[in-house]
């Protein structure tokens, strides 16, 4: 059973359609990127999944269960999403300990002291970070918030958009090695939006080039490094994104 | 040509803490600018872009600048009558910013605006203004400069928003161009369109240039020599086509925990943070 | 650690010190502001001359005694006495307990009303917001006053009636802020977040959103002070707030317009407490929204 599946699906917003005829599949356990510039849908691919774009037609699977066109808590305990701002994806009034016991308290589960604390111990954040406001954190201590607050319901499949492009290079070599780690750890499924090919290539086993809405080519992440893609705008973006081109004397 | 077209010697910028001291964001930072391309390169925190505004005399207290130097072809900026330093911001320094959605001003059609960056400096007629404009918009590469200059910042995309931004900055002529972070909201496509176009203008006009990034490789490409900062202070200076032969941690550090196209390491490898605390 | 230590300490350790904390420093922020001083003390003052009215006031405020009628300010009577022998001071102490009573009823009914209705607005949107937004502009278009004037004339004079009357009136500027917050805020990352995490609206508006808008409230609210006051003043004065022998403040000053010319304290010195009061909760509300409009909430 693929971890998601998408069939033909086609995105609106207010009527007007930004997504395209897209299928792909994700394997459970698989890390597969959704790659394109801005405007090219990927974001809104994601959020039709998690039921944050609701005018979808196709189908759209998670783990065999049908997707909902709104958030739907059942599915909440199956796929989470981390976002990409992390100035705006924590409130800014509440304190870190408070995010995460929402998230429990929401659904009901108990031990939430042990809980917060194993989820901010596996993001790397110890105790003095538990009863801080979000001002009091650096971006990328927010992020591993962030993070935290995905995989508090022990979701199976985790969402990324863009998770580190407002981060800055440091930090984001601490959280891109903090994901892997993590997807290791719990045998996590990853569907990672991002615009920044190096990275696909460090996180990911395969990936979906999308343009205008469309995906235009479904790649293995080793074409990274022998740039061997066959569809026009994958290549174009590759050699701007500092890749080489393989020479004609290349051609398979 | 002999003096440096900017000379800086420890400069300074601090701001007031709550417990009542200082913080310096920017560190005793000396460096010398002739016509010449120069990067300086540092995470959020560094000091970076308060180096920038620093040169241009934009910031406002309770920030304090002090500087042993700071002069622009031979003349003192920190000791400049304000009047004199508002001639000086355009039509000597100039700078282009990182957003053109929040550089721009949202109800002025860009046209208007470009014409009347031209016309705080040096006032022209209607017609020969208009006809600068246009120029200056066809030098940007937009190829239907009458077109864009009736259009308003929210029309045109984030790469010719760009552009415009550029014009507007390049009209007066300036000597010397400041540019923080002026690709990192732009699309991978458009990021080298835009550098090879300021690549291009400051050439063709003999200008300096100082490019402000967190972006290493995109510093490496398009200067000729780097600064790299940490904490307000300069951590290494090196030429641009050396880069990669750098020698203080800090600089390889940046350098190796980017991740590449070609990636095969199964962790990227991270900065000790204890030593370099930066914010 | 000293108190002042584990209060601002930058990890605390439990939920409840890291609230105290925040409600320290925001109070530090406010204590700053000389003005924000004068009008907490102000304000303060109103507070404990309405709380201990018998102990200060060296008179009944009811008590007549025809013999020291309209005697002018001296030291037997601070502020003087009116048309019927009653010293002005012991009044306008008094008074204080009614100007107190109906401007916090009034803000504890019209303020969590707006705010509610606001918030639901701005995150629906649509049909909601239409429609509650339209009953809110028919009350907002309607001249305060007037329609103050209008229901305590239908519902009959009195406090009571006055305070529904002027809550009935503030509420929609209430209303259209909590609306304006909740636009701002409703497509934040966190609100996504928390959607995907299986939270209700309900849970959102009311745990996440209305939390956001309060401080803006509570700012306006304070300024709003003032104009509660005098609105109030203004029908005690028209007759329809409380009734003689109430020592409400307005009605103090209807009664001494007659002898304004030669005994002039019998209406301005109940006139100078409405101001000043007013005045210090202006300046409250305006130290208010530089403590509470947080930096601290800003990106840092």
């Amino acid at each position: 059973m693929s971890a998601i599946s998408l069939c033909d699906v086609g995105i609106a917003y207010n009527g007007t359609p930004v997504v395209h005829g897209v299928s792909l599949e994700v394997a459970e356990g698989e890390s597969f990127a959704l790659v394109g510039e801005s405007g090219s849908g990927k974001s809104t691919v994601l959020k039709a999944i998690t039921g944050l774009a609701p005018e979808w037609t196709g189908s759209i699977g998670i783990l065999g269960a049908q997707a909902s066109r709104r958030p739907d808590r059942t599915l909440a305990r199956t796929v989470q999403m981390v976002f990409q701002d992390p100035y705006g994806s924590l409130h800014p009034r509440k304190t870190v300990d408070s995010i995460l016991t929402e998230a429990l308290a929401i659904h009901g589960i108990g031990d939430r002291d042990g809980r917060v604390e194993t989820v901010l111990r596996d993001v790397g954040l110890d105790r003095r970070f538990r009863f801080r406001y979000p001002h009091q954190l650096s971006g990328g201590q927010r992020q591993r918030v962030a993070i935290a607050r995905a995989l508090i319901l022990e979701p199976r499949v985790l969402l990324l958009d863009e998770p580190t492009s407002a981060l800055d290079v440091s930090v984001q070599a601490e959280i891109l090695n903090l994901l892997k780690r993590l997807r290791a750890e719990h045998g996590l499924t990853y569907l990672l939006v991002t615009h920044n090919l190096p990275v696909v290539s460090f996180m990911c086993d395969r990936m979906a080039i999308m343009n205008r809405g469309r995906v235009v080519e479904i790649a293995p992440a080793k074409a990274l490094h022998d740039g061997t893609f066959v569809d026009p705008y994958s290549r174009e973006l590759y050699a701007a994104s500092g890749g080489a081109l393989p020479g004609p004397e290349d051609t398979r | 040509m002999n003096s440096p077209l900017l000379s800086v010697r420890d400069l300074r910028v601090s701001f007031p803490m709550r417990d009542g001291g200082r913080a310096n964001v920017v560190d005793g930072v000396s460096f010398d600018l002739g016509r010449e391309r120069l990067g300086i390169v540092g995470e959020s925190g560094s000091g970076k872009s308060m180096t920038g505004r620093a040169i241009l005399r934009l910031i406002r207290p309770p920030g304090r600048v002090e500087a042993a130097r700071l002069a622009f072809e031979g003349e003192d900026l920190t000791t400049l009558p304000e009047r004199r330093m508002r001639k000086l911001r355009g039509a000597g320094i100039s700078m282009v910013m990182q957003d053109p959605r929040y550089s721009l001003n949202p109800v002025m059609t860009v046209g208007r605006q470009i014409a009347e960056a031209q016309r705080v400096h040096a006032p022209l007629g209607r017609a020969a203004t208009r006809s600068r404009v246009i120029e200056m918009l066809r030098a940007v590469r937009i190829h239907d400069p009458e077109r864009v200059a009736g259009l308003y910042p929210h029309e045109v995309s984030g790469g010719m928003g760009q552009r415009v931004m550029i014009a507007m900055m390049l009209i007066p002529r300036p000597s010397l161009l400041i540019a923080d972070e002026p690709t990192s909201a732009l699309d991978v496509s458009v990021q080298a369109q835009v550098l090879g176009l300021i690549d291009d203008l400051v050439k063709g006009q003999g200008m300096g240039l100082i490019l402000i990034s967190h972006d290493l490789d995109l510093v490496a490409r398009y200067c000729d020599r780097i600064l790299v900062m940490n904490s307000g202070r300069v951590v290494e200076t090196c030429e641009a086509r050396l880069l990669h032969e750098a020698r203080h941690p800090y600089t390889r550090g940046l350098l190796a925990a980017v991740p590449r196209m070609r990636e095969t390491r199964a962790e990227l490898p991270t900065l000790d943070r204890r030593v370099w605390e930066g914010t | 650690m000293t108190a002042r230590e584990w209060l601002l300490t930058e990890s605390p350790d439990s939920r409840w010190q890291a609230s105290v904390g925040r409600a320290y420093a925001a109070a530090g922020l406010l204590l700053r502001n000389p003005l924000a001083v004068v009008g907490g003390a102000i304000v303060l003052l109103l507070i404990l001359t309405a709380t201990f009215a018998p102990l200060i006031a060296p008179e009944s405020p009811l008590g007549q005694n025809l013999s020291s009628r309209l005697l002018p300010p001296s030291a037997a009577h601070w502020m003087g006495t009116d048309e019927l022998g009653r010293d002005i001071f012991s009044r306008v102490v008094f008074g204080a307990r009614i100007t107190l009573l109906i401007v916090v009823l009034v803000a504890v009914i019209s303020a969590p009303l707006g705010m509610i209705l606001g918030a639901v607005s701005g995150y629906f949107g649509g049909w909601t917001d239409r429609i509650l937004m339209g009953i809110t502009d028919i009350f907002l278009s309607m001249p305060k006053l007037v329609l103050a004037l209008a229901f305590a004339a239908a519902l009959g004079p009195g406090i009571r009636n006055a305070v529904i009357a002027i809550a009935i009136t503030t509420w929609p500027a209430y209303a259209r802020i909590a609306r304006a917050e909740t636009l701002s805020w409703r497509n934040s990352e966190f609100v996504a977040a928390t959607r995907l995490l299986g939270a209700s609206h309900s849970r959102i508006i009311t745990r996440h959103i209305l939390p956001l808008c309060a401080s803006s409230t509570i700012i306006r609210v304070t300024l709003d002070m003032a104009g509660i006051i005098l609105t109030a003043a203004g029908l005690g004065f028209l007759g329809l707030g409380a009734q003689p022998p109430l020592p409400e403040w307005g009605a103090m000053i209807s009664r001494g317009r007659t002898f304004i010319l030669d005994q002039w304290w019998v209406a301005t010195m109940p006139g100078f407490a409405i101001v000043l009061v007013s005045l210090g909760f202006c300046f409250l509300g305006d130290g208010l929204r530089d403590a509470l409009d947080p930096k601290s909430a800003r990106k840092s």
